[in-house]
């Protein structure tokens, strides 16, 4: 009999003030009781909606009758029939919005911990497993290049690898990862984890070459005519950052989240064994409320700031996972909501040294369905700050798109890809953030998935 | 040789080495006025420097750095046959030449190293080349041998006068344009201040100016937006767009305010960095 209470097991969790002060992780993963607890609350129905809402499809009721029988190895087995990132997606996808969206248990009561089991199984198996011996896949004898070390370009590398590919990953910065190591924090995604996926990539084969820029040290084009590369994946991310275009934004102490991230994350500023400078600012203006915003709201208060967050819509409209929503206002993180910036201020010397803001309120419905905030004429006012994270969005660098011949866009501006994520350009495929503009580590997934399959085919059908 | 191998270097005064390494795949592509992203070791940071020259065949790029913060402080303590952890490149623009009969560049101290392959590559594009070296006083001076062999023509000032002539370079530019002379451009590369000034000048004359800008900068290709600058009232990325920009629009005063974002730390730094014993960190 299934377990029929309607509410989700909690994710044991460090306390918010301990862990504001803090860059260990967040959430501290299911017991195995609390995980064989959760797993009961599968009702594994038949026509499981879940796995639809899955961009990679992962079988989720196949994964979680095997918890329930105790088989967790055999658990993370199937999983990774489709997902070459469980530990990562476990702990990073919104699953609220995909997977747990679906689940039966959610019309009355809360749905199945999806994620939370995810990253159960593939935890239990890194700790029991994590060292099995990983034996090199036996070549095919075809060279493919993925372009960007990201969550696409490693989903694409892991397929083609396995169906025997040669596999070489191009990444532009000194870690492979792209937004895993550079834009998720230490303490919502360790980044040891990532590290361990890559290493086992390369266990299989897969080359890595880091610090190349494609497009600037070699072309996608001599990979493919000079050094016999028969298919290149494109999974270079969305990685422009947005600012508002209001007064003050060059003032000093205005940064991108962008900035701020990858000198925390990447270069571990947070640490005092990493030369990385970064400001020690004592009032920290967000503007914005995405996923991003959060882990910079975050990232400053564990950085010792006095954190505010102002985003122009309602609390309804925070486009950032629940989680991670609920998450910084549990640490403190103060939330001004229909509130939008006009002007960054500066002191003689040209540092931040308010946010002059105007309140806002919902009018009619745009573009994207939601309310439009307008400004309520009259309302302005001045927030102290001393330092101001722009977190805005990101649009899509068009570094390969002017390198590459042949390469047609979207109207976004990303690289535009046939079903089989292949662009205009024969052999070249592209995915993730690259072709959708900025979207999730998830999508991303997908998206390597499809352009491996379709490159695979592409290199057979030749 | 190895990924990022030291392969020469060479003192060029107290506080500048002239280091070639070896990166073959940026050698292949890499054009005067551009520049690379370097980091020492595992735990430093990411610093841009303007490339002084490179060499396809070997393999190879130059770097003339000087002395002045942690960073390069403990590059300075590698030697030949010593790796560096990382090098990107070839980032930015290159500097444009096309049209270009007769063109002054202005070097202030160690801006002359980074004035230098563009100086040359324009001299071998068929410009003819003025230089104007700049320095505050002798014991820095460098690259004039480099420079006589290979322009057409080479001015050397110091502020205090102890070798040269003295003055500022913005003064022997002055006299040279009142002399008559006449430039399609003048470039400038060097401290913000003397850029300011010295394309101030150009405009006066009515002559185009192009300043080669470093900022600070974290990837080096668009991705954090730390180098933005304000050019002809747009944010320009200096990484992507630069950094070669026209020196009679930039915003001179916003660009040497933000050049002070980290100053701060760097005093600190510097003392740190004094105080290692033995050089670069073991724990690396």
């Amino acid at each position: 009999m299934p377990n029929m209470r309607p509410d989700k097991n909690p994710m044991p969790e460090q306390d918010p003030n301990v862990r504001n002060k803090n860059f260990e992780e967040v959430a501290l993963g299911y017991t195995e009781e609390m995980a064989l607890d959760e797993a009961e609350r599968c009702l594994n129905c038949k026509n499981h909606p879940c796995v639809d809402g899955c961009p990679v499809n992962v079988h989720i009721p196949n994964f979680i009758a095997k918890i329930v029988n105790k088989d967790f190895e055999g658990a993370y087995e199937e999983i990774t029939l489709t997902n070459s990132l469980p530990a990562v997606c476990g702990r990073v996808c919104p699953q609220e919005n995909q997977c747990e969206s679906k689940c039966v248990r959610g019309i009355k009561g809360e749905p199945v911990g999806i994620g939370r089991l995810e990253r159960f199984s593939a935890d239990w198996h890194e700790a029991h497993h994590g060292d099995a011996k990983i034996e090199p896949v036996k070549s095919n004898g075809h060279k493919v290049a993925v372009v960007g070390g990201g969550p696409a370009g490693l989903t694409a590398a892991g397929d083609l690898v396995n169906k025997g590919y040669d596999v070489t990953v191009f990444e532009s910065l000194h870690k492979i990862g792209g937004v895993l190591v550079y834009g998720i924090p230490q303490f919502r995604l360790p980044k040891e984890i990532v590290q361990t996926e890559v290493d086992k990539l390369a266990a299989k084969g897969v080359h890595f070459v880091t610090d190349a820029i494609v497009g600037k040290a070699i072309t996608i084009e001599e990979l493919m005519d000079e050094e016999g590369f028969e298919a290149v994946f494109v999974g270079t991310g969305a990685g422009l950052p947005m600012f508002m275009d209001i007064p003050g934004e060059s003032l000093v102490g205005v940064v991108s989240a962008n900035e701020y991230l990858t000198r925390i994350n990447l270069m571990k500023a947070y640490r005092d064994d990493y030369d990385t400078p970064i400001a020690r600012p004592k009032h920290v203006v967000i503007v914005g409320a995405g996923n991003v915003a959060m882990d910079s709201s975050r990232c400053a208060k564990r950085m010792g700031a006095d954190v505010k967050l102002v985003y122009r819509r309602s609390e309804k409209e925070v486009p950032a996972r629940a989680e991670e929503f609920e998450h910084a206002k549990a640490e403190g993180i103060d939330f001004h909501f229909l509130t939008n910036p006009v002007e960054i201020l500066g002191d003689e010397n040209g540092n931040v040294c308010g946010i002059k803001c105007i309140k806002m309120e919902l009018g009619e419905p745009d573009a994207s369905g939601r309310r439009r905030p307008v400004p309520i004429e009259g309302s302005e006012f001045v927030i102290d700050c001393d330092y101001v994270i722009m977190s805005l969005g990101t649009k899509v660098n068009t570094l390969i798109r002017d390198t590459t011949s042949n390469i047609t866009p979207t109207k976004k501006g990303g690289i535009d890809v046939d079903e089989n994520g292949m662009t205009s350009h024969p052999g070249i495929f592209a995915g993730g953030d690259a072709v959708t503009g900025a979207a999730t580590v998830i999508k991303a997934m997908g998206a390597g998935k499809v352009a491996a399959a379709g490159m695979d085919a592409y290199i057979q059908g030749k | 040789m190895k990924r990022f191998e030291i392969i020469k270097k060479r003192q060029l005064n107290d506080t500048i080495n002239w280091y070639t390494i070896y990166a073959p795949l940026i050698a292949k592509h890499a054009k005067p006025g551009q520049f690379i992203i370097l980091r020492v070791d595992e735990h430093g940071e990411r610093i841009p420097l303007t490339m002084a020259g490179h060499d396809e065949k070997e393999g190879t790029i130059d770097i003339i750095v000087q002395t002045v913060g942690r960073t390069t402080m403990l590059l300075e303590q590698l030697q030949v046959g010593d790796c560096l952890a990382d090098v990107v490149g070839p980032l930015g623009q290159p500097s444009k030449m096309d049209g270009l009969k007769r063109v002054c560049i202005v070097g202030g101290g160690v801006g002359n190293a980074l004035a230098y392959p563009l100086a040359i590559g324009m001299h071998q594009h068929g410009i003819h080349v003025t230089m104007i070296c700049g320095f505050k006083t002798k014991d820095i001076v460098i690259l004039e041998d480099e420079f006589r062999a290979g322009v057409d023509e080479v001015y050397m000032v110091t502020d205090d006068g102890t070798y040269g002539e003295k003055g500022f370079t913005t003064d022997k530019l002055k006299q040279l344009l009142d002399d008559g002379n006449k430039y399609d451009e003048i470039v400038a590369v060097g401290p913000a201040v003397m850029m300011k000034f010295v394309c101030g000048i150009a405009g006066d004359y009515g002559i185009p100016s192009v300043a080669s800008l470093a900022t600070y900068m974290v990837d080096g290709t668009g991705m954090c937006g730390g180098c933005r600058c304000i050019v002809d009232g747009e944010s320009k990325f200096v990484c992507v767009d630069g950094p070669d920009f026209d020196g009679s629009k930039i915003d001179w005063d916003l660009l040497i305010k933000r050049g002070k974002t980290f100053a701060e730390e760097e005093g600190e730094d510097r003392q740190h960095v004094c105080k290692l014993i033995g050089g670069v960190r073991q724990n690396a």
